[in-house]
């Protein structure tokens, strides 16, 4: 709970040091509001508390809990001289993004349905704001209409299939309605059926997994980049977290009636994020649709849920964030540049900055999984997961699909490396610095010891 | 821990050398890879050649996912190790004429690639395996594609997918063994003890042959390999060549033979064939090629087809033909590809019309161009003919069709060897070979010390045939008693 006060408080703290004009104090005030967020997760460690039968910290919500702080730690790194340009609300952005973090704690400890929705709403009411908050750029008002349009269409499902099981159980807590299912395994209420596809639906649009990705790929383009970065990762952990803790939860027991469903999707995810990807001229948009296709991976600890599903997703998010934070660090100081960011203005970047595009290259290499980075280890553990039952065939199809993922990832690291671009020097703040090398060590130290988290939860 | 002084040092090496810039970082690179040979020579002093794996190490190091650093030496492991760490030093040297942009990546990622070979060749664990295997990979995809020739992207993203697509496959079948195994780890003793009925067998054999047939290459798996070779720069041929292509032999060997007999056994007919096959294409092609390179990359084709042949004899002198063959090929083929980079370098092309007459302006190299040549084709007092004629008789007698296809057309072989050397050698000199230099310092060097080893281990083959016997056989008696057994 601490954790969500201190987040809250302080946002409010930073709105109102940007009333009064405080502009040197926004960030380190942030960063401390963080770092103290960080330490209680820290300290409530294996000490779960529950809130009301509202809100459980158990060690899953902290260590999800943790993982978005810390990388929203990262991305306000970014923010030097970014909010800046164009806009005086610098404030704002600070603010919003803090309430939006406040809101995914509440969707990763969430232990009530009702709680689901309100973390779930504090979230994206922000994200709808942050979307279109370059309200002079048609690109980024289009994302936030955009965004707000099929989230609310979104949050409709969720609700309605939220109402459905209440109507079933008479109940929006999660260990209630579990309960309910053990007890009549075989005599569930015919209500509850349509509000599990409902509510899966509803969480499938939040975390952009296919058919309802369609918002991922324009949102993610019009979206200020940082905001995009915040997008891709914090908030695509935190749906997942959410996403797990109901359905290897609650509906377990159901697991034989959701799975060909949810196989369906993570099917359709992985061929349509890649496919799609493979074509895209467009960083920001290839990087849109790679995250589509990460949805697919990640969905897959939920296609066979053991005892390590949580721990799969945790590895997973976590390569997944750092990686993703480089790149959208590396394309902020590219655009910045370049005033593009197809993949083209990337052509000789390991000339213009030796280190920007080191760093790059392994995200990349990251994404794509190659061995001894995080990322690997991260789709290992998704396979490993889902051969445990023997489902060879889905394992050949994300094989295959990780086949394409490299053409489209090594796409950059040959526009970096073997391509002739511009000879502008390209400088990088110490600021991106810090968080370029800290990302490519946290990527390679998972990568190469990944025990410290896989133990985690 | 002296194997983890082996494994390491190349990478500290890489470490090092890819912060130094300009021409000392050939020399750092080279100071490294003697280093290594000199703890490989060390290793051999202490190595017994019995069948015992020696040098192990084995630490815990993912222990959730039940994976260890676990490693060791036998005679088969031996025989690898010594062809990566001669060929290492002697590749960087040969580099020492040209100057690399870049020069400290280019060396670094040369030393990573040993360090990546090295834990592939030594390791016993399977996720080990696995990530020497990759870690091979990636250095030498930079290599190809930073240093290579006009059409190094696109020819290079080819081979990079083709390797890694089987190499996925083969990381499924570890799992699936990892799965199978009730103590749940890699650990390669434990694979060896699974009891796999011949269906799931089939299956495994599959997913690892696969990878370790691209790796070789055998047909129909070869179709990068040409191209790659064009168009790598010259130090990047003679890794693929002289060492990469070794792991996936050694692979068969280690990781496929036995793991599953039965699988081995059901589908060996299809495995011989398409060996087979191979040398006859590849031999086929050669005889046609205009570009001497391309020619040396598919008579290499042929060659690596033989000795998968060999492989699957399942006898003695097969096997101990393959350990021969893959120091006799390691060793040979980086001397061509050398070469012909000599030639390349100085008259820019390869072209087997364009060149003649060399032999007059520059005798030295016409002399050990010879010699290699001859070790090529299998001359006897050279190397090549002791491990020919081991896989030779060993394929004729598993089949005596296959056997005689194989023998005459590696006879064929060496009509388009000398053929090739003939018109690039012999015959009166044009415009352009006239202004031909002889090879000279560390060109020097490097040919010669290639040409000793060609006419030593021609003539006293014993020392390597001693170090691997006893664990070939060893290893044959396990595929054996696992094959009776099931029957």
């Amino acid at each position: 709970m601490n954790i969500i006060i201190t987040i809250a408080v302080t946002a409010l703290v930073v709105l109102y040091a940007g009333l009064f004009k405080a502009k040197k104090a926004l960030l380190p005030l942030t960063l401390i509001g963080l770092l103290v967020a960080l330490g209680f997760a820290v300290c409530s460690w294996n000490n779960p508390t529950t809130y009301y039968s509202m809100m459980r910290m158990d060690n899953f919500a902290l260590a999800f809990s943790a993982i978005s702080i810390i990388g929203t730690f990262f991305i306000f790194l970014l923010t030097k001289n970014y909010f800046a340009e164009g806009s005086d609300n610098v404030a704002e952005y600070f603010t919003l993004i803090l309430f939006a973090l406040c809101g995914i704690t509440i969707m990763v400890s969430y232990q009530n349905m009702s709680m689901l929705f309100i973390g779930l709403e504090i979230m994206s009411v922000s994200l709808y704001i942050l979307a279109g908050i370059r309200k002079l750029n048609f690109a980024s008002n289009e994302a936030s209409l955009k965004y707000f349009l099929m989230g609310a269409f979104s949050t409709g499902f969720l609700l309605f299939g939220i109402a459905l099981i209440y109507g079933a159980t008479g109940s929006f807590d999660i260990a209630v309605i579990q309960q309910y299912l053990i007890d009549n395994v075989k005599s569930v209420s015919p209500l509850f059926y349509p509000g599990v596809i409902l509510v899966m639906i509803g969480l499938c649009f939040k975390v952009g997994a296919a058919p309802f990705h369609f918002w991922t790929p324009d949102v993610y383009e019009g979206s200020p980049s940082l905001i995009t970065a915040f997008m891709s990762t914090v908030v695509k952990t935190a749906g997942f977290a959410a996403f797990l803790r109901l359905f290897a939860g609650a509906f377990e027991p159901l697991h034989d009636f959701w799975t060909p469903a949810l196989m369906v999707i993570v099917i359709i995810t992985l061929c349509v994020g890649n496919i799609t990807a493979l074509y895209q001229k467009n960083f920001k948009r290839m990087l849109a649709y790679s995250s589509i296709s990460h949805a697919g991976y990640l969905l897959f600890s939920l296609v066979v849920l053991t005892t390590n599903s949580a721990s799969n997703v945790l590895v997973y998010a976590a390569a997944y964030t750092f990686a993703s934070i480089i790149a959208f660090a590396v394309l902020i100081l590219v655009k910045q540049k370049t005033g593009s960011d197809s993949i083209d203005s990337f052509n000789g970047l390991g000339k213009r900055n030796p280190l920007a595009a080191f760093t790059l290259t392994i995200a990349m290499l990251s994404l794509a999984g190659i061995p001894l980075t995080a990322g690997f280890i991260g789709k290992y553990v998704m396979f490993l997961n889902v051969m445990e039952t023997y489902q060879t065939a889905l394992v050949v199809i994300a094989i295959l699909n990780a086949l394409v993922g490299f053409y489209y990832y090594f796409k950059v690291i040959i526009a970096m490396w073997f391509k002739e671009g511009s000879e502008v020097e390209l400088e990088v703040p110490l600021q991106y610095k810090i968080v370029l090398v800290f990302s490519v060590i946290v990527t390679f130290f998972l990568g190469v010891y990944p025990d410290l988290i896989l133990n985690l939860i | 821990m002296e194997l983890l002084i082996l494994i390491f040092l190349p990478l500290a090496g890489a470490i090092v050398t890819s912060f130094i810039k300009g021409g000392a970082a050939k020399i750092s690179a080279l100071g490294f890879a003697l280093l290594s040979l000199c703890v490989t020579i060390g290793l051999l002093a202490q190595f017994t050649p019995d069948a015992t794996t020696q040098f192990a190490v084995n630490y815990p190091w993912i222990q959730q996912l039940g994976i260890n650093f676990h490693a060791g030496i036998d005679g088969i492991s031996m025989i690898t190790v010594i062809l990566t760490n001669v060929l290492v030093p002697l590749i960087i040297l040969s580099t020492f004429k040209h100057e690399y942009k870049n020069a400290g990546i280019f060396y670094a990622l040369i030393l990573f690639m040993q360090s990546g070979l090295l834990l592939v060749f030594t390791a016993l664990d399977g996720f080990l395996f696995y990530i020497g295997w990759e870690a091979a990979l990636i250095p030498i995809y930079f290599i190809c594609a930073i240093w290579g020739g006009k059409d190094r992207i696109k020819v290079n993203m080819k081979f990079f997918v083709y390797t890694i697509a089987g190499s996925l496959f083969m990381l499924l079948g570890i799992i699936y063994l990892y799965l199978q195994n009730p103590a749940k780890n890699f650990d390669i003793n434990a694979f060896y003890a699974l009891n796999l009925d011949s269906y799931q067998q089939g299956w495994i054999f599959w997913a690892f042959f696969i990878a370790f047939a691209i790796k070789m290459p055998i047909f129909p798996f070869h179709t990068w390999q040409p191209d790659t070779y064009t168009e790598a720069p010259a130090p990047g041929t003679m890794l693929l060549s002289g060492i990469m292509l070794k792991m996936g032999i050694y692979g068969v060997i280690r990781w496929l033979l036995p793991i599953v007999p039965q699988g081995v056994n059901d589908w060996i007919c299809v495995a011989m064939i398409l060996s087979v096959i191979g040398i006859v294409y590849a031999s086929l092609i050669a005889f046609t090629q205009k570009d001497a390179k391309r020619l040396v990359a598919y008579s290499s084709i042929g060659h690596v087809g033989l000795i998968a042949a060999g492989i699957f004899t399942l006898n003695t002198q097969g096997m101990q033909g393959v350990m021969v063959q893959m120091l006799s090929h390691g060793i040979n083929v980086v001397g061509l590809f050398f070469v012909l980079d000599i030639i390349s370098s100085r008259l820019k092309t390869n072209k087997i019309d364009e060149l003649g007459g060399l032999a007059k302006v520059a005798p030295q190299l016409a002399i050990v161009f010879l010699i290699i040549v001859l070790g090529t084709v299998a001359l006897p007092g050279t190397n090549g003919f002791i491990g020919e004629f081991l896989l030779l008789y060993s394929v004729y007698d598993y089949n005596a069709w296959l056997g005689a296809i194989a023998g005459l057309t590696i006879i064929f072989g060496a009509v388009y060897m000398l053929r090739m050397y003939q018109k690039v050698m012999l015959g009166t000199t044009n415009d352009l070979t006239i202004t031909f230099t002889d090879i000279k310092g560390t060109e020097k060097v490097v040919l010669y010390t290639i040409c000793v080893l060609i006419v030593a281990m021609g003539v006293y083959p014993k020392p390597i045939l001693n170090l691997s016997e006893a664990s070939v056989q060893h290893l044959l008696e396990q595929v054996n008693q696992k094959l009776t057994g099931v029957n």
